[in-house]
């Protein structure tokens, strides 16, 4: 089936989401859709999957104008989507959640799970899934609560498949599985849609490259084209993708983690006896697929997690145990992976924001009345410094753009005299321009002789940051490796393999 | 680490999940230890002679059994040996890091009320069948409106509304069915007016997404408020409105003279029998069909429900509002299926009682429909034992049913999780 979006136009308020956006996926081609995170990707999958209704233009299915008046349309007119976030209901089995939406049933309203049981299986089999259709969702893997999904989309017929960011929380070899199934569905003839902002997959994988930026459609692009052709045509202008840093020069070892076992609310070992040392003036970087431990690791040194054993030093004295307020004064700066839940208060401007560790006593506060004047100074100052675009330090971050919010949480971190910085997804859903900056922030960090610790889940960024690189498995560091390790090394590892050569950096 | 949490042992490897901290919780022992020793204190220091004589059948009875007497002490005694015995191996098996079965501490609870019975009721009778009927009686509202709980809060929206669509339900009913001569008109004026109170309800939690439990506790004030006024006002000086119509029992042919068990559940009127047809509708249909799989995944992830083509506020609106109705049917039990005619506030508190029979039951119709039987039965316990008066003062026995319903709720639920939507608005972003 062919796919075609003519001149789709997507207002909420001001902003223009999608300007006359025009698209078309013939069957049998994988059409990436490249874009910035904000560009207006999602807001356009959305439009076409009808969750959103465009304001202009028309969606054509074969040359037929369909009218779609929510997602229930466009599946019975065989689009089919793969989420980001997946769709699928945790507490239900495979089977069930395969079926919902347009179940079968049996005498007496009785629901046909025998039937669907068949047809997850069928499917399966045709595209070689190992899925069980009795397992509960939320004990798989994430790889295969992915096949769930496309099972779920193939499972209605559908000719048109979405693929809205689905490498984000795969591994290396199950991005490259996924690969090959999307080739398998395209030569089947169906028409895919692949939503992405990294460049690698696309070139390896797409047929056909739409750039986005802006909401608006700014050029097309051959999967010949170079990375750096790409990204500038993504961006708008020509963008520095490695990061520039001297070698490091580690000094005496600041922070020594010593068997660190962290205990969630049922009682699993989420962080199984972590162990490992940070010098001053290095960076490690935790790299993992996402929910392996990582979360659990940084809000464990910072005192943030209720159940922790064993020993967490810094400069020679014990942190683990202490409370929050204890840890941030012994000089632990902290960038928290949810910028928006942990790392600010949305309706506090952004100077209110900027002292919030600091409001027992300090530069801001004396004897428990706030010194506006000297916040304000130090705010003027920090929005200067760290470059954040807003209408003033009066301004409730909750309005920033998710790049700026994250420069709010890097100058309150940095603006202390640090022992020990944490930054976990330090650039997660930030634009280009920002994650430039924040590269550069984090390699001053450790250029002025502190100890980091990057977590994060792009390879990419662990490979540019990082002067040693600690892979996390299900909670336990499969080996601690030197920047320079092959990635599809990195990629093994990451699915718990430890490297044959172990290097005892 | 602060003592309060559990002791961590070695890990156990276990597939395929993450390795899991070996934990045990010492809460079951410490509250059986605290059981025994109001045992030893109540049985054996303050301990009764005498006789304490069951009574297995009433005088009406098809099939007639023997009554059966204990003499007061030495049941007692052993009772309370079984007690510490059970106790203690509760704390065995905590001490081996194993879980103690739910069965052990039903098996501890059962005996500590027939030990309690058999002390109360030295040198009376107690009447056994009639314990247990009125126990269904009092439980028969509870299950009701802890069906429209479930439902409820399965789809998403908490009902804390519960004694409103009682209460509404039992007013209704009295009025339509003394005005209209029929019963079943009264049954099903019922259910209406328990589906209004939820009307209200939704329109509020899910269109104006205000919160839930607020706009569920001024409902209880309103619908309280209001009847009370109509029935200080209007009902007492037109006593046609308020006739006191009943439904009567009807006895289920060969199933009603099996001993016990026949005046127990088989000779009841239509609204119990309802009440059974209910429960287990509500399970098949929560459970084995589409109605019920699209209103489990609305109340667990409403936007995998949206899209695939549900509609999710459609779905709650209609839900909640069914929910309502069949606790609506529950407060038709109070008048046309008990005492007749409305009374103010005749509820008393049921349907916050109905809240936590769905909280204990885990969101589960038949595992509901047992914590409501419980709470009926303490409750009934009371008025028992006032009636055969008991050396209890009677203002202590008034706190059973809630003593009960605490220590249920708080005491062995421990970590449960609801509909993981339950409560919160479904705003397409």
């Amino acid at each position: 089936m062919k796919l075609e979006l003519q001149g789709i136009t997507k207002r909420f308020g001001a902003l223009t989401a999608n300007d006359h956006i025009s698209l078309t996926v013939e069957p049998g081609e994988i059409h990436a859709l490249l874009g910035e995170n904000g560009a207006g990707k999602s807001t356009l999958m959305n439009v076409l999957y009808g969750l959103y209704q465009a304001d202009e233009g028309d969606i054509l299915l074969d040359d037929v104008v369909q009218r779609f008046a929510g997602p229930g349309d466009a599946m019975n007119a065989g689009i089919g989507m793969v989420h980001q976030h997946f769709m699928l209901v945790p507490v239900f089995t495979v089977a069930e959640n395969v079926m919902l939406g347009h179940e079968e049933t049996a005498f007496g309203g009785r629901l046909d799970l025998p039937g669907a049981r068949a047809k997850v299986r069928a499917i399966s089999q045709r595209f070689g899934f190992d899925v069980d259709p009795d397992a509960i969702v939320e004990e798989l893997p994430v790889g295969v609560q992915q096949r769930v999904e496309i099972i779920k989309a193939l499972s209605r017929d559908a000719k048109v498949l979405v693929f809205d960011e689905p490498t984000a929380v795969l591994t290396p070899q199950e991005t490259d599985e996924l690969m090959a199934i999307m080739r398998q569905l395209r030569d089947a003839g169906t028409a895919i849609v692949f939503i992405t902002h990294k460049l690698r997959e696309v070139r390896e994988v797409a047929d056909r490259i739409t750039v986005i930026r802006l909401g608006t459609v700014v050029g097309e692009a051959s999967p010949t084209a170079s990375n750096a052709e790409l990204a500038s045509l993504m961006v708008g202008r020509s963008v520095e993708l490695t990061v520039q840093k001297a070698p490091a020069e580690p000094g005496d070892v600041a922070l020594v983690v010593d068997d660190l076992r962290v205990i969630d609310a049922i009682g699993q070992f989420v962080v199984d006896g972590v162990s490992f040392e940070l010098r001053r003036g290095e960076i490690l970087a935790i790299a993992g697929v996402q929910g392996n431990g990582q979360t659990e690791l940084t809000e464990a040194i910072l005192g943030l997690q209720p159940r922790v054993e064993g020993r967490i030093e810094l400069d020679g004295k014990q942190i683990q145990g202490l409370s929050v307020r204890k840890v941030l004064d012994s000089g632990v700066g902290f960038v928290p992976e949810d910028r928006t839940e942990d790392g600010l208060v949305g309706e506090f401007t952004i100077a209110e924001n900027l002292m919030l560790d600091r409001s027992q006593s300090g530069p801001f506060v004396k004897r428990g009345w706030l010194r506006l004047v000297e916040l304000a100074e130090f705010a003027t100052e920090k929005v200067r410094e760290f470059d954040i675009r807003s209408q003033g330090i009066a301004t409730p971050v909750g309005r920033l753009s998710g790049g700026n919010q994250q420069k709010v949480v890097l100058a309150r971190e940095l603006s202390r005299d640090l022992r020990l910085f944490v930054a976990a997804q330090p650039t997660r859903g930030i634009d280009v321009g920002s994650i430039e900056f924040v590269h550069k922030r984090i390699v001053e960090t450790r250029d002025s002789g502190v100890p980091v610790i990057v977590v994060s889940t792009e390879l990419d960024e662990v490979t540019a940051l990082a002067d040693r690189i600690a892979v996390m498995y299900r909670g336990t560091i499969v080996g601690i490796v030197p920047a320079d390790t092959p990635r599809d090394v990195l990629g093994l590892m990451m699915a718990g393999e430890v490297p044959s050569t172990e290097d005892a950096a | 680490m602060s003592s309060l949490t559990p002791d961590v042992a070695v890990p156990v490897a276990e597939t395929p999940g993450l390795a899991v901290a070996k934990t045990r919780s010492w809460k079951a022992p410490i509250a059986l230890g605290a059981f025994v020793v109001v045992s030893v204190l109540l049985f054996l220091v303050a301990g009764r002679s005498g006789d304490s004589t069951f009574r297995l059948s009433s005088a009406t009875d098809f099939v007639k059994l023997p009554n059966a007497v204990l003499p007061t002490r030495g049941t007692d005694v052993v009772l309370t040996i079984v007690l510490a015995v059970i106790a203690v191996a509760a704390a065995y098996l905590v001490s081996q890091y194993r879980r103690v079965p739910i069965w052990l501490i039903a098996v501890f609870g059962v005996l500590f009320f027939v030990a309690f019975l058999t002390w109360a009721g030295a040198d009376q009778s107690i009447l056994v069948p009639g314990l247990l009927v009125g126990s269904l009686a009092l439980s028969t509202p509870l299950i009701f409106g802890a069906l429209g709980g479930v439902i409820s809060e399965r789809v998403g929206v908490v009902n804390v509304a519960i004694e409103g669509q009682l209460l509404g339900g039992a007013f209704v009913s009295a009025v339509v069915a003394s005005v209209t001569g029929s019963l079943w008109a009264g049954l099903v004026s019922a259910m209406v007016a328990g589906a209004l109170v939820s009307m209200i309800l939704a329109v509020f939690s899910i269109r104006y997404l205000v919160d839930q439990v607020i706009v569920g506790v001024v409902l209880n004030v309103f619908v309280t408020g209001l009847t009370s006024f109509l029935y200080s006002e209007v009902l007492t000086s037109n006593e046609k409105l308020n006739q006191g119509l009943r439904f009567a029992q009807v006895d289920i042919p060969g199933l009603s003279s099996i001993p016990l068990i026949g005046p127990l559940f088989f000779q009841q009127n239509v609204v119990v029998y309802l009440m059974y047809v209910a429960v287990a509708v509500v399970f098949f249909g929560l459970f084995k069909t589409r109605w019920g799989l699209r209103l489990r995944a609305v109340g667990e992830h409403p936007q995998a429900a949206d899209t695939v083509g549900i509609r999710v506020n459609a779905t709650r609106f209609w839900n909640v509002s069914l929910a309502g109705a069949i606790a609506g049917l529950g407060g038709a039990f109070f008048t046309l299926g008990d005492l007749g005619e409305f009374q103010k506030s005749m509820t008393a508190g049921a349907g916050y009682i109905a809240l936590a029979a769905v909280i204990f039951g885990r969101w589960d119709p038949i595992r509901a429909t047992l914590a409501a039987l419980l709470f009926g039965f303490a409750s009934n316990l009371q008025n028992v034992l006032s009636a055969v008066g008991s050396p209890v003062p009677s203002e202590f026995m008034l706190m059973l049913p809630y003593v009960v319903t605490i220590l249920a709720v708080a005491g062995l639920v421990g970590q449960s999780r609801g509909p993981a939507a339950s409560g919160k608005p479904y705003v397409k972003s």
